[in-house]
């Protein structure tokens, strides 16, 4: 095989990807219209996607309010008042580490599992055994699952958010002594409710792409075990590419030019 | 009516159906027999759409199963059960939700109606007590039962057997060969099943086809086969390992199970 053909070949693999998820994602959108077929599925998947994934993103922002007051501590080196730990700790926290490493780890946990059980449910023929007894699979999974993530991960960074401030503040009174209103001064200093708002958004859309990605990548499962495998594998590459993605988009499209 | 005309699929470079012509009535059951990968069960996925053929008509009830938008595809679906060869129950769920779902999904009977059917359904199929179970509990024999329990809870006009007796032993083998029997003649559900067990052929069809090659080899009713001077037809029915003059056929062994199993479709419609 030569090198045109082989890029030929590649070429035409990618288009033709592209055009699947292009009619996948449409089907998504047609089916979000059947409300009855997905409202009772989006409960339970509320509770299995997020509040079943609380406990590692709690755990998470924990030591990520503790290691970001240390830095920031590290980093001031008597040059800046040390309650500007505080501000740094919410700024950080609530525009970026929170949402981006809650983001990440729950790419890990949930677009795998959603990956894994639908391509399980694709190779044992459960998914066509739901179209015969006239389900819309796309009404039937993907919608309560992507609806349950756009929901639910604004729901756990909000929680991050709070309880990785708690624990700046925390770390901040144990290993820096500064005091709570030290602290809390720094907080609030820069706090504007644009950074919650901005992290949350950002949370949603990152809900959005992790369980979107995993049902795709479920669905689209061949072969066996293997293939379940590939599909839970590719769904977290996948997510965590999209997360740093979406991450720089918002950035550069929301962030970049507000003062 | 159940019509395929002239279909033609392929897999990539390899073609499953070959210009599939076959024609069943009502009330009939209709018996596809052939090698494994010989596109059988490409073949009937073709009926509810799972799949699509790159070429040819799939008729059901005069309407053209490729053509269908989704909403006349779904309610044409409601007609048809289909029976998976691995059952394919939905392991989260209980038995008696898996009876359910359909019922469910049309939303025409009350709860209590839907538990009565249910029970009627795994009543017929003997296996009444098993409700509250999860299909891990079940063995391979009875979770085909429950299979074909999900199908004719629906009342279908129409029942598709994919390999029903496949990997059991002989008398659960003759119980799911009884159960079939008992449908067709019990509420004349019109049924294809597909095989290539041939005890199961002779007990269950009315009429028998073999696919070859990706096309229909001959078709006829029990005695027909069972007399057939086809020298591929004959290897088949008689299980030998060669033709009649010493050559062996080719079966059409392809990727057309992996393929076909996957729903390449996918429901997807405008």
């Amino acid at each position: 095989m030569n090198v045109i053909e082989a890029t030929g070949r590649w070429v035409r693999f990618r288009v033709e990807e592209a055009g699947r998820a292009g009619r996948f994602l449409e089907e998504a959108a047609i089916a979000l219209g059947s409300v009855r077929s997905w409202l009772p599925n989006a409960t339970l998947q509320m509770r299995r996607l997020g509040v079943d994934s609380l406990p590692i993103g709690m755990l998470i922002a924990v030591f990520t309010g503790i290691v970001l007051a240390l830095l920031a501590s590290y980093s001031f080196t008597g040059a800046v008042p040390l309650y500007f730990v505080g501000t740094l700790v919410e700024k950080t926290i609530t525009l970026e580490l929170a949402p981006v490493l809650t983001g990440l780890a729950l790419a890990g946990r949930v677009g795998a599992n959603i990956a894994a059980e639908l391509g399980t449910m694709r190779v044992t023929e459960q998914v066509d055994a739901l179209e015969t007894l006239a389900y819309d699979p796309e009404a039937y999974l993907v919608v309560p699952r992507v609806v349950a993530g756009t929901i639910m991960f604004p729901l756990i960074v909000g929680l991050a958010m709070v309880v990785g401030l708690g624990a700046g503040w925390l770390a901040s009174l144990g290993f820096l002594q500064l005091s709570s209103d030290e602290f809390l001064k720094g907080a609030r200093m820069f706090f504007s409710t644009f950074d919650v708002e901005y992290g949350l958004v950002k949370a949603g859309s990152f809900g959005f792409a992790v369980t979107l990605i995993g049902c795709y990548k479920g669905l689209r499962a061949r072969g066996g075990a293997e293939g379940v495998g590939n599909a839970a594998t590719q769904a977290v590459v996948y997510s965590a590419v999209m997360i740093l993605v979406l991450d720089a988009f918002w950035a550069m499209t929301w962030l970049h030019g507000r003062s | 009516m159940i019509k395929w005309v002239d279909v033609y699929k392929a897999f990539g470079e390899k073609k499953v159906l070959d210009g599939f012509t076959l024609d069943v009535h009502e009330g009939e059951a209709v018996v596809i027999i052939g090698y494994s990968g010989a596109g059988k069960s490409v073949a009937i996925k073709h009926v509810v759409g799972l799949l699509e053929p790159d070429r040819g008509t799939i008729e059901v009830d005069d309407n053209d199963v490729p053509t269908l938008p989704r909403k006349e595809l779904y309610e044409l679906r409601a007609h048809i059960g289909y029976v998976f060869q691995f059952a394919a129950l939905f392991d989260s769920m209980t038995i008696g939700d898996n009876v359910a779902m359909g019922l469910r999904k049309r939303g025409e009977m009350s709860e209590s109606d839907i538990q009565q059917r249910v029970a009627e359904a795994l009543e017929l199929v003997d296996l009444p007590d098993v409700q509250q179970q999860y299909p891990a509990e079940l063995s391979g024999g009875m979770r085909k039962r429950v299979g074909i329990a999900r199908a004719v809870a629906l009342r279908p006009k129409y029942i598709l057997y994919d390999e029903p007796t496949t990997g059991l032993d002989p008398v659960t083998s003759a119980v799911i060969d009884e159960l079939m029997i008992r449908m067709r003649e019990k509420l004349g559900v019109t049924s294809v099943v597909i095989t290539h067990d041939m005890r199961s052929a002779y007990r269950v069809g009315s009429r028998i086809a073999m696919l070859y090659e990706g096309r229909v080899r001959q078709v006829g009713t029990v005695d027909e086969i069972q007399h057939t001077k086809d020298p591929i037809v004959r290897q088949f029915i008689e299980g030998r390992a060669t033709l009649d003059g010493g050559e062996a056929a080719s079966p059409a062994a392809s990727p057309a199970k992996a393929a076909g199993g996957a729903g390449a479709r996918g429901g997807g419609r405008a």
